[in-house]
């Protein structure tokens, strides 16, 4: 890989983006948008104006049909698949709404997946186990439990603390959230902020949060309307 | 994480769904292994009937006619060999032993075969085991009859017992002025020897001295003890097993009898005349190999199914995949990879069930129906099957692998319900 450095600072940078899905239904229009190195952004968005298609640009699971996206300087755009899944694999950790463990693996397993795909993130943790171990111990996550359960018998708040574990491990520089307190109790909403601010301040990766839910764009550097940096295409406007 | 053990993990976490899918390829597998055995096996069986024979002479037909009736007795000879063709040849100097065989009588359901003691002797079956005696032994008297395990088996016959031969085949008239006596019982061989009842040459004369064409002589009949005395040299034989000397005199000789100049006669090789005659009954093996590799290939499309109704639920899984970097060639893959498990799987499990039933059945199998089945390790052949079912697996995971890579492509990091 050969990082492109004109943006290098940057942990997320889309410029003049244009993108329809196959079929032409739906599609995004971005004409600029970034996130500094270290920032914590919350992306305010109703379901339905695009939040999924543009995680998916930025994740590099679709690619644009004009304009250009970059990861930490990497441009995405014009590579091949593969070639994005691996950047995307190396650069980012996702944590969604639910749902985010494979169900027949360890919590401790689950952790180490990212690191099958990302050689680079793996070089970064001396032991992958004890990086691991020392994550979920911060999010209090008690060791048997994080070796021997199977990730099916958690429950939803213990498994959204060990999908924050999953995306840090390996310190990818853009964390990725997806209406990630959705499935959650007020308490534990407000334990799970905490403590995805506190892994982010502590690994100095940049946070894109996104959310329909406003109340929890407190505590953020920045807070951003989806309305204002991308116009949904529709029909056979495409 | 390698891809092996996340299809490993997968697969155990389906735990039930994937071990019946594995049993059912295990049980194809094992059918298809134990019908190539059993098809070897019989073959093996049919080819040893008869061993350690270099030539079967007999009346001029076809060599499977001639091999059916004097070795298997099924179905009649055209003609006789006459006693003096048979002294001629048989005195040629390439010739080291022959046993003369004479058919034509039954008893009950079994055929009755005048022959010599030295039947006894050079008779031999499954590469060169001979005859062995239950029970008794070689006749002794000019009315002792040997009895094969069949006979005994179905007719309740021990040694002692008095038998009645009937004339000809199927036939209501009965030589019962002149019963036998039961001087052996023959152990099993799962040979045509088994269903035959054996008296001396001579004895299938006397009992026909006081017949003319097909009927009893009128006026009384000759007494056993006269018949003991009298010289019973047959007119005609049935047929004559031959050994030579050298087995290099075999293909001489039987020129020489094919072309007797006083009599049409026929001389056959045994061995290749089985084989000829396997030809014809070996439709049906290719038959049975046909319906269980049949079996095989449902088991392993039962397998397929499988996996592609498993993979809506799945979604969810593949959506993570996904998201921590898995292209949707790695899912592909990972779909192969569990099919190919599957399929080892089932044909290891396979292998210990034919091996495990083979063990168990074999004594019987030999007992009943005389099919001798080898033990033997795995052979190349069934190697090659292993590796087929397994490549056959992979083949089939890719209408489900390619199923996944859509899919995937599609929902990519984003799961939809």
């Amino acid at each position: 890989m050969t990082p492109v450095t004109s943006h290098g600072t940057d942990a997320l940078r889309l410029k003049s983006v244009r993108f329809t899905w196959p079929g032409g239904r739906f599609g995004l229009d971005v004409n600029e948008f970034s996130i500094a190195a270290g920032e914590t952004v919350f992306l305010y968005g109703p379901s339905g104006s695009g939040k999924s298609t543009l995680l998916s640009l930025i994740a590099g699971i679709a690619s644009v049909d004009a304009g250009e996206v970059s990861l930490q300087g990497q441009v995405l755009s014009g590579l091949r698949a593969a070639m994005r899944d691996r950047i995307r694999a190396e650069r980012t950790g996702v944590i969604f709404q639910m749902f985010n463990l494979v169900p027949y693996l360890t919590p401790l397993e689950n952790i180490l997946l990212p690191l099958r795909f990302a050689p680079e993130r793996r070089k970064r943790c001396e032991d992958p186990q004890a990086a691991a171990l020392t994550l979920t111990r911060t999010l209090s996550l008690p060791d048997p439990m994080v070796q021997q359960a199977p990730a099916s018998t958690l429950s939803v708040g213990q498994q959204q603390r060990v999908a924050i574990a999953r995306a840090m491990i390996g310190h990818p520089p853009l964390i990725i959230a997806d209406e990630p307190t959705s499935a959650l109790d007020s308490d534990a909403r407000a334990d799970f902020m905490h403590l995805l601010f506190d892994q982010v301040a502590r690994s100095g990766a940049a946070l894109l949060m996104v959310s329909h839910d406003r109340g929890l764009a407190e505590n953020f550097d920045r807070v951003v309307s989806l309305s204002d940096i991308a116009r949904p295409i529709r029909g056979d406007t495409a | 994480m390698t891809l092996t053990r996340l299809a490993f993990k997968s697969l155990l976490s389906r735990g039930f769904t994937v071990g019946l899918t594995v049993f059912a390829i295990a049980l194809s597998v094992a059918l298809f292994l134990g019908v190539e055995k059993l098809r070897t096996g019989a073959r093996a069986s049919f080819a040893d009937t008869i061993s350690s024979t270099d030539l079967i002479m007999g009346a001029r037909s076809g060599s499977v006619q001639l091999l059916l009736y004097s070795v298997f007795r099924i179905g009649n000879a055209t003609n006789n060999v006459s006693w003096e063709s048979y002294e001629d040849l048989t005195g040629r100097p390439e010739v080291d032993w022959a046993v003369p065989i004479s058919l034509g009588d039954s008893h009950r359901q079994f055929r009755v075969m005048g022959t010599t003691r030295a039947y006894f002797d050079r008779y031999k079956y499954r590469g060169g085991r001979s005859l062995e005696f239950a029970a008794g032994g070689e006749f002794a008297d000019l009315f002792d009859a040997v009895v094969g395990a069949d006979v005994a088996d179905t007719l309740g016959y021990a040694v002692g017992d008095p038998i009645v031969v009937a004339h000809g085949l199927a036939s209501f008239t009965e030589h019962d002025d002149l019963p036998f006596r039961i001087s052996g019982v023959l152990e099993k061989t799962g040979t045509p020897v088994d269903r035959t009842v054996l008296v001396g040459l001579g004895a299938i004369e006397a009992i026909h001295v006081d017949w003319q064409g097909g009927g009893r002589k009128s006026g009384p009949a000759t007494p056993a003890e006269m018949l003991r005395e009298m010289d019973l040299e047959p007119a005609a034989i049935t047929a004559a097993m031959i050994g030579v000397k050298s087995r290099l005199q075999v293909f001489k000789l039987q020129r020489a009898i094919n072309e007797y100049p006083e009599e049409p006669l026929l001389a056959i090789l045994p061995g290749l005349a089985l084989q000829e005659l396997w030809e014809i009954v070996g439709v049906a093996e290719t038959a049975l190999t046909g319906v269980s590799a049949m079996v095989v290939v449902t088991a392993l499309l039962g397998m397929a199914a499988m996996i592609l109704s498993g993979l809506n639920e799945r979604r969810r899984e593949m959506a993570i995949l996904r998201a921590v970097g898995a292209g949707p060639m790695t899912i592909a893959s990972l779909l192969m990879t569990e099919a190919m498990a599957m399929a080892a799987a089932g044909a290891v499990l396979g292998i210990a069930l034919l091996f495990g039933g083979l063990l168990l059945l074999r004594p019987w199998l030999d007992a009943a129906y005389g099919l001798y089945l080898p033990v033997t390790g795995l052979t190349p052949r069934d190697l090659g099957v292993l590796a087929i079912v397994v490549a056959a697996a992979a083949a089939v995971s890719l209408v489900p692998a390619a199923r996944a890579y859509r899919m995937s492509l599609a929902d990519g990091m984003m799961i939809k319900f």
